[in-house]
């Protein structure tokens, strides 16, 4: 008993910490009903079920702890890549350093704009994919997310984008704690890819609703930044309609604590989803990916790609789940979580979860969990190669299958390039 | 060039004896062959001359040019010239072929204070050697021995072996798996190689690839010990009597 009122308590002290911001009559209203909803569940807490391997207190707690800024400054993230950059500081947007926002077949508009817009599209949209989400498992922090975000995007996309659009969250103060916001909605048959780069804030909530009506791509790669204290909450929920395309893969390095739901719902036939991700920790570090997959169409194939390599007491925690409603027939599900661990202090935690309603299903998991492979090591070594490289070589190769994941080759050497950095910087 | 003094080795995990006292000496620009039964302990003398973990030196030495070798590091005997084609290539997911070998060159090259190969150099040479060996450019690309067929494997060790010119060449059954055009190919490879400062040490089951590559000495093992060494004629009396002679002989 006293666990519930806890959990609702905390809820309370949530909402009251972060105010609705308001707006127009739909936007009180989608804030409202998310507020209604946070109220209904409760704060997440470390005796719920869904947050048995990552502890939610400092995600909740009512101060956000601090986090140190990272000294080497991020190299030009995805330097090579045309595109278009939007910079926040811990959590503002910067239209100065940013470019306009102006792009061949998106348009671009701040979520403060458009929450002050009477007549507009995200109206409709606006929070729907979020409370959808929360059925059959809530997901409380992006309730909250809802409840009172001022900042971010709402991105309508209407052709195939001219260029990528790349958000470089910047995270210049130790203390901030904030949360953002981006609704897309990727019209019929268009094409988008979006970038996102950075810690963002000492305490990050983020929410991104991404809407794929039929025939329409869309790609996501993300770096969520190198600063050891920050801790995240993020959500992604997509829901793909008929042969559309949905690819996302999440670089993690470093971070006290990080938590990355993400809710995929096929809603249309023949579509494909792909979630994917690659993480390295060394010491203090939490990572958790927890992904529900949802097939409630036919002939729809999802995958999900995950690896982690832990060291020094690093921990990793995958929670993956496909769901197969009844009548999604020829569903293709597939689903490997990886953890490469690199001494006996670390710790990999997953929990593979498949829910079939459906008869002609083909759906795998896989989970596995080891150190480095002896043999493999010895033969490279043979050669003349240093241990320490050979190492380093391993290390990449099993990550690199998750970034294999990426569909462009420009942004997938420059994930590489920054896991090598890390394995670089290990050897001092 | 390699002198084995008496060497006994045991496995670390289990108290089991393999090597029970080889010697063995290979002379500059020399071929030895090392026949012997299953089981006889052939795999476990190259694995133990090139370094790999989970065995225990009991007694004795090897040396490559008079340096002990059994105290250094894998990757130091390798840039001390030391080479061995696996008799189970391994298979490595995720690191392209072509990186691999590249760094290996690159790798053995610093150590001994040479400078590196640049890309075009590196991608000369490679070419010219993997052609002679019928390895094709989509082989190069792939990644270690993945999906490799059993001769493509072993094709690819000698590949590597050509790459990296090392002065010990240790062969463990590179032939078996291989058809006799296969098993041509690898030869020639080999032979292509021999000079008067570079050594063979070659395990193999049968005398058909000794028809390829003329060995000076051909030694028998058995029960983790060398039992007979002669000429190559001593390669022709097993493939004709089988070993149960000469095993009755030293019993
Ligand atoms: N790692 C090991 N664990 C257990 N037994 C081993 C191991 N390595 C070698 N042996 C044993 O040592 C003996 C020699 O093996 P090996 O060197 O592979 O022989 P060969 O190559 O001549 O066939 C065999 O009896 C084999 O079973
Ligand atoms: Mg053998």
């Amino acid at each position: 008993m006293a666990i519930v009122q806890a959990k609702y308590d905390s809820a309370e002290a949530l909402i009251a910490a972060n105010p609705a911001p308001g707006g127009v009559k739909w936007a009180i209203q989608a804030q409202a009903a998310a507020q209604a909803r946070l109220r209904e569940m409760g704060a997440p807490h470390r005796r719920d079920e869904y947050w048995k391997y990552t502890n939610p207190a400092r995600l909740v707690a009512e101060i956000a702890q601090p986090a140190a800024l990272f000294k080497a400054d991020e190299e030009r993230p995805f330097a090579e890549v045309d595109r278009l950059r939007l910079v926040f500081r811990d959590g503002v947007f910067d239209p100065e350093d940013s470019d306009p926002l102006e792009l061949a077949g998106v348009e671009i508009e701040p979520l403060a704009d458009v929450l002050q817009k009477d007549i507009h599209w995200a109206a409709m949209h606006y929070g729907q994919l979020e409370a959808n989400g929360q059925n059959p498992v809530p997901r409380p922090m992006a309730a909250l997310n809802t409840a009172c975000a001022n900042t971010g995007f709402v991105i309508r996309v209407t052709g195939k984008a001219a260029k990528p659009v790349s958000m470089v969250y910047l995270h210049r103060n130790e203390t901030s704690d904030i949360t953002i916001r981006h609704l897309i909605r990727l019209e019929e048959g268009t094409d988008f890819t979006l970038l996102e780069n950075g810690p963002a804030a000492a305490r990050l909530n983020k929410v991104m609703e991404v809407d794929i009506a039929d025939g329409a791509t869309f790609n996501h790669v993300r770096a969520q930044g190198r600063d050891h204290e920050r801790q995240a909450a993020t959500h992604m929920f997509a829901r793909l309609g008929k042969e559309s395309s949905f690819k996302s893969f999440t670089l993690t390095i470093n971070g006290v604590l990080t938590r990355n739901e993400a809710v995929i719902e096929f809603t249309g036939d023949d579509a494909h989803a792909t979630v994917a991700g690659a993480c390295a920790g060394d010491g203090d570090f939490l990572h958790d990916d927890t992904v529900f997959i949802t097939h409630d169409a036919v002939n729809c194939e999802s995958r999900q790609v995950f690896k982690k390599v832990l060291r020094n007491g690093a921990t990793g925690v995958f929670q993956g789940k496909i769901l197969v409603q009844p009548g999604a027939q020829r569903t293709d599900g597939y689903q490997i979580s990886q953890a490469l661990l690199l001494d006996d202090d670390s710790t990999f935690l997953a929990k593979p979860e498949l829910e079939i309603y459906a008869d002609d299903v083909a759906c795998s998991h896989g989970s596995t969990c080891g150190a480095i492979d002896e043999t493999a090591l010895f033969y490279l070594t043979s050669r003349g190669i240093p241990r320490t490289q050979a190492q380093d070589m391993l290390t990449l190769a099993f990550l690199g299958e998750a970034i294999d994941e990426i569909e462009d080759d420009a942004i997938a050497d420059d994930i590489h390039a920054r896991l090598e950095g890390w394995m670089e910087r290990r050897h001092g | 060039m390699l002198k084995i003094n008496d060497l006994r080795v045991a496995l670390k995990e289990e108290d089991k004896q393999i090597l029970k006292g080889v010697n063995l000496e290979v002379g500059a620009g020399e071929v030895h062959a090392v026949m012997g039964p299953n089981g006889s302990g052939k795999s476990t003398l190259s694995y133990v001359l090139s370094g790999k973990g989970g065995y225990q030196v009991t007694s004795g030495n090897a040396t490559l040019e008079g340096a002990d070798i059994l105290d250094l590091e894998p990757e130091e005997r390798a840039a001390a010239g030391l080479f061995l084609a696996f008799q189970y290539p391994v298979e490595i997911p995720g690191v392209g072929n072509m990186t691999f070998l590249r760094t290996a060159v690159n790798a053995q090259r610093k150590s001994r204070g040479e400078p590196e190969l640049s890309a075009a150099e590196f991608l000369k040479e490679v070419r010219a050697k993997a052609k002679s060996l019928k390895i094709d450019a989509e082989m190069l690309k792939r990644p270690v021995n993945v999906g490799f067929s059993g001769g493509e494997k072993k094709r690819n060790e000698i590949l590597q072996m050509a790459m990296l010119e090392p002065k010990m060449c240790i062969l463990d059954e590179t032939d078996s798996g291989l058809d006799v055009d296969a098993m041509k190919l690898v030869a020639e490879g080999v032979n292509a190689l021999r000079s008067d400062g570079r050594s063979f040490l070659v395990i193999t089951h049968y005398q058909r690839l000794l028809d390829h590559i003329k060995p000076d000495v051909v030694h028998i093992m058995a029960g983790g010990k060398i039992i007979k060494t002669g000429g190559p004629d001593l390669a022709l009396e097993v493939e004709t009597n089988g070993y149960a002679d000469l095993l009755a002989e030293v019993a």
